[in-house]
C-alpha cells in the first residue's frame, strides 16, 4: 500500500469510487440499517483499495460489490450471528417474521416492501437486491455471492416466491 | 401443482437471461401452461412494485465524505495544488499506518478477533483469485521458476516444492498485499480445485496447525522456519492437512 503510486489513485477513483452508492446500498440491505452501513461501506472501500494492486481489468462494480459483501457477512459473523444461523430455515422464515399485522402497520407500500425485504434471509435478500435494485446480470451475481449460475437462478425463484408470499398475505399487501 | 420449469426457465426468461434456443422453448410451454403464465404476470407485478417503491438507497454525503477522508489518509494525492504540508502529514499517516500493520502481521501477540480479520483477507483473496482472468503472477509447474519469480517481489525467500507425485500440482505463484503486506501465493491444484497458500515471514517460534472456515472455504494456518503459512482452499479439510504436513516436511 505503501508503494500506490498517484497513477493507482486515480486509477481507484476512476473504476471503483464511481460504484460508492452501488456499495452502500448492497450494505444498507444486507445490514439492515443506514448507520452500520456508513460503517461497514466504508470498510469495505478501504479494504478494496487495499486490493486494488490485484484487480485487473474487468468488472469494477461486481469486483467492489463481492467485497463488500464478504465485508458484511464478517461484520455480521461478529455483531449479529444469529441473523446468519438462521438463513436457511426457509419453512421458519415464513410462519415466523413478515406477519400479515406488522406488514399492515407498516403503511405505505415502500414501507410494507422493505419490511418484507428485511425479513427474507441474508442470502435471498442480497441476490433481490443485486438483481432488482442493482441490475446485475445472473453472470454478475454469480461472481459477487460466489454461487453458480443455476443456484442463482433458483435462489431468485424461492426469494421471489417468498417475497410474493409476504406481500399477498398482508391484508392490505396484495395491492398498493 | 408448482410446474417444474418454474425453478428454473421462468426465472431465466422473464430476466432475459435464456439463450434464443432456450427461450424459444420455453415459449412453447408457455402456450399450455396456465401456471407459468400466471406466474409470469405476477413477478412483473413484483418488480414493477419494487420499482415504484425506490427502494434503492444512495450513498449519503457524508459517507461519501469520510470514505474520500479516510482514503487520503492513506494515500498519495493526485491533486497537485495541495499544500506541501498536507503531503507530509498524508506521508506520515500512511508510513504509521503501515507501520502498524507490518506490526499486526509480524509479531504477536494476536488476538482470536484478529486471526479472524486476517483469515476473512484471505479468503477474500482466495475468492477473488477465483474469478476468471485474476491469474496475475507466474504460471508454471517449475519449483526454481516459480521460486525465482517470487524472490524478486516478495522481498523474502519462499520455499516452493511441487508435490505433484502426492496429488497436489504445483500451478505457479503471485505476490498479493494482505493488511497492507506483501504475502507470497502458491497455486496449487487438487482434483481440479485450486488451493491457494499464503506465505509471509514472521518473528514468531513455530506453531501446529489451526483451522477455520468462512464461507464454504477452510483455512489451515500455521508457523515454520520464521514463516507463516495460510492454506485456502473448497477442498476435503483431510487434504489441506495433507498439504500441510508435506510442505512441513519438505521445509
Amino acid at each position: 500500500m505503501n508503494d500506490f503510486d498517484a497513477e493507482d489513485r486515480l486509477r481507484f477513483e476512476q473504476l471503483v469510487l464511481p460504484h460508492v452508492d452501488a456499495a452502500f446500498n448492497l450494505a444498507r440491505w444486507l445490514l439492515r440499517s443506514r448507520a452500520d452501513a456508513e460503517d461497514v461501506a466504508q470498510e469495505a472501500l478501504l479494504r478494496s483499495y487495499r486490493f486494488f494492486r490485484g484487480f485487473h481489468g474487468g468488472d469494477a462494480r461486481a469486483w467492489l460489490l463481492q467485497i463488500v459483501r464478504n465485508t458484511c457477512y464478517t461484520w455480521l459473523e461478529k455483531n449479529r450471528p444469529m441473523e446468519l444461523s438462521i438463513e436457511f430455515d426457509e419453512e421458519l422464515h415464513l410462519q415466523g417474521c413478515a406477519t400479515p399485522e406488522t406488514l399492515a402497520i407498516a403503511g405505505d407500500d415502500r414501507k410494507r416492501l422493505t419490511l418484507a425485504l428485511e425479513t427474507l434471509p441474508p442470502r435471498f435478500r442480497e441476490i433481490l437486491v443485486l438483481r432488482e435494485l442493482e441490475g446485475c446480470s445472473y453472470k454478475e451475481i454469480a461472481a459477487i455471492t460466489a454461487i453458480p449460475i443455476g443456484t442463482v437462478m433458483s435462489s431468485l425463484s424461492r426469494a421471489r416466491r417468498q417475497l410474493h408470499f409476504a406481500l399477498v398475505n398482508s391484508p392490505q399487501g396484495a395491492r398498493p | 401443482m408448482r410446474c417444474d420449469f418454474a425453478d428454473s426457465l421462468l426465472q431465466g426468461y422473464f430476466d432475459g437471461e435464456l439463450s434464443g434456443r432456450r427461450a424459444a422453448e420455453f415459449e412453447r410451454h408457455l402456450r399450455h401452461c396456465a401456471h407459468c403464465a400466471t406466474e409470469l404476470v405476477d413477478l412483473d407485478l413484483l418488480r414493477d412494485r419494487l420499482h415504484l417503491a425506490q427502494l434503492y438507497e444512495p450513498a449519503t454525503a457524508s459517507v461519501r465524505r469520510k470514505i474520500n477522508a479516510r482514503l487520503h489518509a492513506i494515500a498519495p494525492t493526485t491533486a497537485a495544488s495541495q499544500p506541501r504540508l498536507w503531503h507530509w502529514l498524508a506521508a506520515a499517516a500512511a508510513l504509521l499506518f503501515v507501520a502498524i500493520l507490518l506490526w499486526r502481521v509480524g509479531h504477536g501477540p494476536r488476538g482470536d478477533d484478529y486471526q479472524a480479520e486476517l483469515a476473512g483477507e484471505i479468503v477474500d483473496a482466495h475468492v477473488h483469485s477465483l474469478q476468471p482472468g485474476q491469474m496475475n503472477g507466474i504460471v508454471s509447474n517449475d519449483e526454481r521458476v516459480v521460486e525465482g519469480w517470487l524472490e524478486g517481489r516478495a522481498r523474502f525467500a519462499v520455499p516452493v516444492r511441487n508435490f505433484t507425485n502426492d496429488g497436489f500440482a504445483l500451478q505457479g505463484g503471485r505476490v498479493e498485499v494482505i493488511e497492507g503486506h506483501a504475502v507470497a501465493v502458491l497455486v496449487y491444484e487438487r482434483n481440479g480445485r485450486p488451493i491457494n497458500v499464503f506465505i509471509w515471514p514472521t518473528r514468531e517460534g513455530d506453531s501446529p496447525p489451526r483451522t477455520g472456515s468462512r464461507q464454504s472455504f477452510r483455512w489451515v494456518d500455521w508457523r515454520r522456519g520464521k514463516r507463516e503459512f495460510c492454506a485456502v482452499s473448497d477442498v476435503d479439510p483431510l487434504d489441506l492437512e495433507h498439504l500441510h504436513q508435506l510442505i512441513n516436511s519438505s521445509a
